[in-house]
């Protein structure tokens, strides 16, 4: 206790640190390099900069690198990063009409205006251990790439616009908006969010959740726990141009384009005031990068927590969902009993040892607790 | 996109971390935590290299606080010498390079983990307690949007309700830790996992307290001089842990809060004060415990 504690907690911090470092290496394999874990961890470098809540491939790949491939450690160390930078700009509103696509389906209309684009899917594949790629190689890539006849480095051409399915829903009148009037966009980075709280904030906090939060809690309600009934109108991946306005410029300035995945989920009818038409409604997911099962899921989670159900389920109680679902806040929370408790333990010891001597106590008397 | 080539490792941090527009953020609040005692007050709460849970809010609060002349004490389960205390000193010394102590006189700030040191501080020292859970309602409500009417309504009767259904099943009120205390006859406070023994500390005293909790993203503060009432009844009094007959086997303190040990070669229960910098001082002095 006391100095020798000190002491010794200094050094087993650093010896925990070296450790860590040494269980990574001690294989002896060549050390991963970035460049590689952005290339062939695609998906996870997405998860990482989604949940980590910042668009830098590079800091995400070295994130996954360090944590060892843990997503949910990677994305913290991109979320303690993206802290200390400072918000110069908010981007213009991005029109999604807008984007390259790479896939891009529908669960609602077969023929669906610029037609159905499977895209890099795992979705129609089995899901069989690929022995082959034991012997994966350069070789085997070179073949492989020249073989499909795509160029690396080669840029495909991209139609520059497709029109959104629930805009022909819009058209015909079947689509009711989502009758949010605060406009105002709330920055969840700088002020804590209070319920109920404006779309902006809650769609905010979905597109930083972590996966498989929204996963489970989306599933919960789809199987039964609340009364969402949903479609697919679109899944759409590709990449979205960004532009801010700055000062002393007259139009938007361009930024640069991101790839993101975004769904757009349809639920069965709006729960109206008695009298008006009934309508479908929308629920919205958007998220960095190609993460399907992510931006399905904020667009249930999106409507499921507009229900004006008297019994809310768990999926739609918007304080409910928001506060379980980042990672980074979950993670710590659930972490931190591997902290000390020594004090508080003592304090219920004290409370249980008092309880159990009023109990023998009572029953020497013929009384009764519990 | 950045460059991979051009990436340098960042070692450029601000003066205790945090930007000075987050610090001057977090100070705005503190002073309104101040102005309303035992009243929570949301902020906004930027992730920070330490984990959620692990001490985020009251680091925040200490960043913004601490000053190049400060004198800092960080401890966890009132030790000085733990692990989770010695990552948030090493933290805090990194990024201002300010000085130390263990002794919590010789201390201008100390952030703590769960207890209040033994020793009564003064007007010119400022106590900095990590939240885990900032609101006491938690335990009858789990909504933040109900709690935040209740306390609006200074509508506390679920608690004491709470308190005694406690009584009629156990016979006693169970809560060890984290016990509900009133602030200035107005809000009630979860007043952090401090011990029981610790609260009568909060009542009436020199030193300012300032609570953060970082993942709940609430500040809330006790200003020296304010009266803190723990909840009780008028036959069901609130009573501190009981270590009478018990005495720390470092220091031989009677009138600690004790940590109670199993000795690794008898399996003997032994006490020793969990106020670790108090006990040490004590040695200093030449004293002993029971041998």
């Amino acid at each position: 206790m006391g100095y020798e504690a000190v002491a010794g907690g200094e050094e087993a911090i650093k010896n925990a640190a070296d450790l860590l470092r040494y269980f990574r290496t001690r294989g002896g394999s060549p050390p991963l390099t970035v460049r590689q874990l952005m290339d062939q961890q695609r998906l996870a470098v997405d998860r990482v900069m989604g949940e980590g809540s910042l668009y830098a491939p590079v800091i995400a790949a070295l994130a996954l690198k360090e944590a060892e491939g843990d997503a949910v450690e990677a994305a913290f160390i991109v979320r303690a990063y993206r802290a200390t930078q400072p918000r110069r700009y908010y981007s213009l509103p991005v029109d999604s009409t807008r984007m390259q696509i790479i896939r891009r389906i529908s669960g609602t209309f077969q023929d669906i205006p610029g037609g159905q684009i499977l895209g890099p899917a795992r979705d129609y594949t089995q899901r069989l251990v690929d022995f082959s790629l034991l012997e994966e190689n350069e070789n085997t890539v070179r073949n492989f790439l020249a073989g499909l006849g795509v160029q690396t480095s080669g840029q495909e051409e991209l139609p520059a616009s497709f029109p959104k399915v629930v805009d022909r829903l819009r058209a015909d009148g079947l689509l009711a908006e989502a009758g949010e009037t605060d406009r105002r966009l709330f920055d969840i980075t700088r002020k804590s969010i209070t319920f109920p709280c404006p779309r902006s904030a809650r769609l905010q906090s979905l597109a930083r959740g972590e996966t498989g939060a929204m996963m489970a809690l989306a599933y919960s309600s789809i199987r039964g726990y609340g009364d969402i009934h949903p479609f697919l109108a679109e899944l759409r991946v590709g990449y979205i141009p960004l532009y801010i306005r700055h000062h002393g410029r007259t139009g938007p300035v361009y930024m640069g384009k991101i790839p993101v995945t975004e769904a757009e989920i349809i639920a069965q009818y709006a729960e109206g005031e008695k009298g008006t038409r009934p309508k479908l409604t929308l629920g919205y997911g958007l998220c960095f990068g190609h993460n399907e099962v992510k931006a399905i899921a904020m667009g249930i989670l999106d409507r499921a927590m507009r229900s004006r159900s008297s019994r809310k389920a768990p999926a739609e109680d918007e304080e409910f969902v928001l506060y379980h679902i980042d990672g980074i806040e979950s993670s710590g929370f659930v972490a931190h009993w591997k902290l000390p408790h020594y004090v508080t333990f003592q304090s219920t010891l004290d409370r249980l040892r008092k309880s159990q001597l009023i109990q023998e106590e009572a029953g020497h008397a013929g009384h009764k607790y519990g | 996109m950045l460059d991979i080539n051009t990436v340098k490792p960042s070692r450029g941090y601000n003066f205790a971390f945090l930007d000075e527009n987050t610090k001057r953020e977090v100070r705005r609040k503190i002073l309104k935590a101040v102005a309303i005692p035992g009243y929570q007050v949301p902020f906004a709460s930027p992730e920070l290299p330490i984990a959620r849970g692990w001490g985020t809010g009251g680091l925040q609060v200490t960043m913004s606080i601490i000053g190049p002349d400060d004198v800092l004490k960080v401890i966890d389960q009132g030790c000085d010498g733990g692990v989770n205390a010695v990552n948030i000193r090493n933290l805090l010394v990194k990024t201002t390079g300010v000085r130390t102590t263990f002794d919590t006189r010789a201390a201008s700030i100390i952030q703590t983990r769960h207890r209040i040191p033994e020793e009564k501080m003064r007007a010119d020292q400022i106590l900095v307690l990590q939240v885990p859970i900032p609101d006491p309602l938690r335990f009858v409500e789990p909504s933040m949007a109900r709690t935040a009417e209740m306390h609006a309504e200074m509508d506390y009767s679920r608690m004491l309700v709470f308190l005694y259904e406690d009584i009629v099943k156990w016979g006693e009120i169970t809560i060890g830790a984290r016990y509900p205390s009133l602030v200035n006859d107005r809000y009630l406070i979860d007043p952090s996992p401090i011990p029981r023994w610790d609260v009568p500390k909060l009542n009436r005293a020199e030193t300012l307290y300032l609570f953060g909790a970082g993942r709940e993203k609430r500040i809330y503060a006790v200003p020296p001089h304010t009266p803190v009432q723990p909840l009780e009844f008028e036959d069901f009094k609130f009573r501190v842990e009981d270590f009478s007959g018990r005495s720390c086997i470092r220091c031989g303190a009677k009138d600690t809060y004790l940590n109670e040990l199993f000795d690794a070669v008898s399996g003997a229960k032994v006490y020793v004060c969990s106020d670790s910098g108090y006990c040490d001082k004590r040695r200093a002095a030449g004293k002993r415990g029971p041998v």
